[in-house]
């Protein structure tokens, strides 16, 4: 009989075991995730205070490994909040840990992706990373760091501290790690490109193994609100967080517990609940059983008067941005851009915002340019198995004069607390109804208006193609009718013209 | 001489109501005989097909008339600079033409329609404007003709000095004919019989002009038919293929065609055909070729046809449904070269004169 043992393992190693799920899953994958994850960390980090994001990555050459895979070094600055000293060492060497695990809008949410970079840099190359962080204050830190995989916690290799001389705030990982440029380097093109796209207002700067540099300069400065914190909506809560709440709460009955943890949960609609799901307002939560939670679940869930929940802890990049983002990246000769009003699915408030795009740099190809965003973040993969690849494959556009050989772009961006994706690699949204219908009406409202735009520039095109009838056969008939009358000077034909323009067709 | 100026005239004028019209500040408009089916009847008096009462508008204001509008108008003004420097045309080389005004045709179609619009506005036809399908019907007997046409003023040419016969062109058509020992003129609608009328002195043994209308016969050959008839009193007799096509060969050079029916001086009513008739099989034991479905289907058509009228037409007709077969005219062959001109023809013209 064969003997089976049980052992513990931690974050990391269980990370390091399966590290295909993070979507570290063959060196060209890897090198793309790994600078995607830190790039997303910078944005973020400049974003919380509302600075606009000034981003530096370099990826450089350190040596030959096989055939295709490099050793690369990745440094990543930018002008974000800054780590706090002391969270150092955790916030980049110990796994799942973080800042994240609040319920607002970030485009991480595991706390998983930075680290999970340095992790895989570690086992492939076996090189401590570097971290220099300052918040701005007198002093900069600087940390070499290990992961002990076993025990998920940092190794302190070597610390410095700097003075900060020139106040500057920010943060700079630098690490090596194995990879495939070369194949992934299309995929991390245009994973800037999207990402200048939706983020206007950062100046993103790549530096390439081969020296090659790519600039995406912002258009902006403006930027959008940041999400606000939130509670649970009553919606989206389980039997572990209700017992953590329970666990943690300073309230004694269950009015109060209802009303402050609980997302738009106020004093009528808490009493509501209470005689709704039968349990005695002055219950104290403490006291609940087991059972008594799996039902409060099940009843909160049953509930149909709980208010939808708001977006105040969404940050969608609001019409005006997405508009600029998408000039300044496509140069489209139209573009429409609309943002659906906040919707929910479990519990979990989003925004979908849409655009259409036609002309200018567009490609002309067989089909549409899709870009799909989640959280301000380009998804590059799986994109035929994306809802929003679903649904504009589902639509008549027909409907809207559009033809497959037209030069259009369409981009679906959605904004959540908690996206539905279908992988921890975050690389294609999840086929949900509420998602899937609030994408199809704003896809709807946008592909109006490129059809308006489509009718008119037709209109105008048939109205030219008229006048230019008009005026290319009238002087010609003058011409020839006078000289077959054998007269000298041909009859004005500027009047006749003048009648054949339709009121309200000036050139445009 | 005369027809030059009138043409002349008639062009100008209407240049001169397009521009007068565009001068007072009028989008210019031309008025003109509808040309389609329901516009064409036929005149037993006349006995050709004639275009009736209803009328089409041609405006420059309609963007749809616009452009074969403006094609009209350079057409007369290309026809009168024709006519003006006594220069000839084909309606291939009008096409061309067009492209040296951006003026171009999508296809020969097109401007030869009109063509034949400015045809039916002038009453005239394109001959008169010196625009000319490219020559294919030949002439051969004894006429003089003396040229008119700029270079050649008063020069003669027997039409029996060329032994390859003489090209129905646009100057022949246009000569005026001095004299000629003929008394009848046999019209042939194949080359091979030409050449062999030609051959066996069909001319000379009959006194007659022969004249070759390759096929159907194009309008200036049909003109110089109505010509010889007219001018020279000289009975025309013709002969095709012994089928429905054959036929209607010879019945548009006597009645005219639905497509010329703006046009008159192109008929010639007391032109005789001569054969291949139904009845010519019959009695000659020609060998033939059984009839084909549209060759069916055409003899009924032509049964209905107005133009189709008198009895000697519908028996044809009636035999040919009846025996179901046709002959071509070299069928003539199996009795001999010459059996043609020494048996057939003598009797035919003995039957039809």
């Amino acid at each position: 009989m064969a003997r089976v043992t049980f052992e513990e393992i931690s974050a990391a190693d269980f990370f390091y075991r399966n590290r295909d799920i993070a979507g570290f899953t063959n060196p060209s994958r890897a090198i793309f995730a790994a600078i995607r994850e830190l790039v997303e960390n910078s944005l973020d980090a400049a974003e919380s205070l509302k600075i606009p994001p000034d981003i530096y990555v370099r990826l450089s050459h350190e040596g030959a490994v096989g055939t295709g895979t490099q050793v690369y070094r990745l440094r990543v600055e930018d002008n974000g909040i800054g780590v706090p000293p002391r969270h150092i060492p955790s916030a980049f060497g110990q796994i799942l840990f973080g800042s994240k695990y609040k319920l607002k809008q970030q485009r991480g949410t595991f706390g998983l992706g930075g680290k999970m970079a340095i992790l895989y840099g570690q086992i492939t190359t076996h090189k401590p990373a570097c971290v220099i962080s300052s918040t701005g204050m007198s002093k900069i830190y600087k940390y070499k760091l290990m992961i002990d995989i076993q025990r998920n916690r940092p190794l302190i290799l070597d610390r410095k501290i700097m003075i900060n001389k020139t106040r500057w705030r920010g943060t700079i990982v630098e690490f090596s790690l194995e990879g495939d440029y070369f194949r992934a380097m299309p995929k991390i093109l245009e994973y800037f490109k999207q990402t200048a796209m939706v983020n206007p207002y950062a100046n993103l700067t790549f530096v390439d193994p081969k020296g090659r540099l790519y600039k995406f300069t912002r258009v902006t400065t403006e930027m959008p609100d940041p999400p606000k914190e939130t509670l649970p909506h009553p919606y989206g809560v389980d039997v572990e967080l209700l017992q953590r709440l329970i666990n943690a709460t300073p309230y004694r009955n269950m009015l109060e517990f209802l009303r402050y943890h609980f997302h738009r949960v106020g004093d009528k609609t808490a009493q509501k609940f209470l005689e709704f799901s039968n349990i005695r307002p002055s219950k104290n939560p403490k006291r609940l059983s087991h059972e008594e939670i799996v039902r409060l679940m099940h009843m909160l869930k049953k509930f149909k008067e709980f208010l939808p929940p708001d977006a105040s802890c969404l940050s969608p990049l609001g019409e005006n941005l997405l508009r600029a983002g998408i000039v300044k990246e496509l140069k489209p000769e139209f573009v429409a851009v609309h943002q659906r009003r906040p919707a929910t699915y479990a519990g979990h408030p989003f925004i979908v915002e849409v655009a259409i795009a036609y002309g200018g740099e567009i490609p002309k190809k067989e089909g549409f340019v899709i870009y799909r965003f989640a959280n301000r973040i380009p998804l590059l993969y799986d994109e035929a198995s994306d809802v929003s690849v679903r649904v504009i494959n589902s639509m008549n556009w027909r409907r809207y004069k559009v033809a497959p050989d037209m030069p259009i772009a369409i981009l679906v961006h959605i904004c959540s607390t908690k996206v539905p994706y279908k992988t921890v690699g975050k690389e294609f949204i999840a086929d949900r109804p509420e998602v899937r219908r609030e994408i199809a009406n704003g896809l709807r409202e946008v592909a109006r208006r490129l059809r308006r735009f489509l009718t008119r520039r037709e209109h105008v095109y048939r109205e030219k193609k008229r006048l230019g009838i008009f005026s290319k056969y009238l002087p010609k008939i003058a011409q020839f009718s006078t000289q077959l009358a054998g007269k000298e000077k041909a009859p004005d034909v500027k009047k006749l013209l003048r009648s054949v323009r339709r009121f309200g067709t000036e050139e445009t | 001489m005369e027809k030059r100026k009138e043409v002349l005239t008639s062009l100008e004028s209407l240049g001169a109501r397009i521009y007068e019209q565009m001068d007072k500040g009028f989008f210019p408009s031309i008025e003109m005989p509808s040309r389609s089916t329901e516009n064409i009847y036929y005149d037993p008096n006349v006995r050709q097909f004639i275009l009736g009462g209803k009328k089409v508008r041609r405006s420059a204001r309609n963007i749809r008339h616009l452009r074969p509008f403006t094609q009209l108008v350079w057409t007369a003004f290309f026809s009168h600079e024709l006519t003006m420097h006594r220069k000839t045309s084909t309606l291939r080389d009008v096409y061309y033409s067009a492209q040296a005004y951006e003026m171009s045709f999508k296809d020969q179609q097109e401007s030869n329609n009109i063509i034949t619009d400015l045809e039916t506005v002038l009453g005239l036809s394109r001959e008169d404007f010196n625009i000319f399908p490219e020559e294919r019907s030949a002439v051969f007997g004894d006429l003089t003709i003396e040229y008119t046409v700029p270079g050649y003023e008063g020069k003669r040419l027997n039409l029996t000095s060329h032994p390859d016969c003489v090209m129905i062109g646009p100057d022949l058509t246009s000569a005026e004919f001095v004299k000629t020992t003929a008394d009848k003129v046999i019209a042939i609608e194949k080359g091979g019989l030409f050449t062999r009328f030609i051959e066996e002195s069909v001319h000379k043994k009959f006194n007659a002009i022969l004249v070759l209308t390759a096929g159907q016969a194009p309008r200036a050959t049909r003109h110089f038919i109505r010509r010889l008839n007219r001018e020279l009193k000289l009975p025309v007799y013709i002969f095709t293929d012994g089928d429905p096509w054959g036929m209607h060969i010879a019945m548009v050079i006597i009645s005219g065609s639905a497509n010329a029916a703006h046009l008159r001086e192109l008929t010639t009513p007391d032109a005789k055909w001569s054969g291949v008739w139904a009845t010519d099989i019959v009695n000659y034991k020609l060998p033939t070729d059984p009839l084909d479905d549209v060759d069916v289907k055409r003899l009924y058509e032509l049964q209905r046809d107005p133009r189709y009228k008198d009895p000697l037409w519908q028996r044809e007709i009636k035999t040919f449904l009846k025996i179901k077969r046709k002959a071509e005219q070299e069928a003539f062959s199996r009795y001999g070269l010459t059996y043609i001109v020494d048996e057939y023809l003598p009797a035919k013209l003995e039957e039809t004169s």
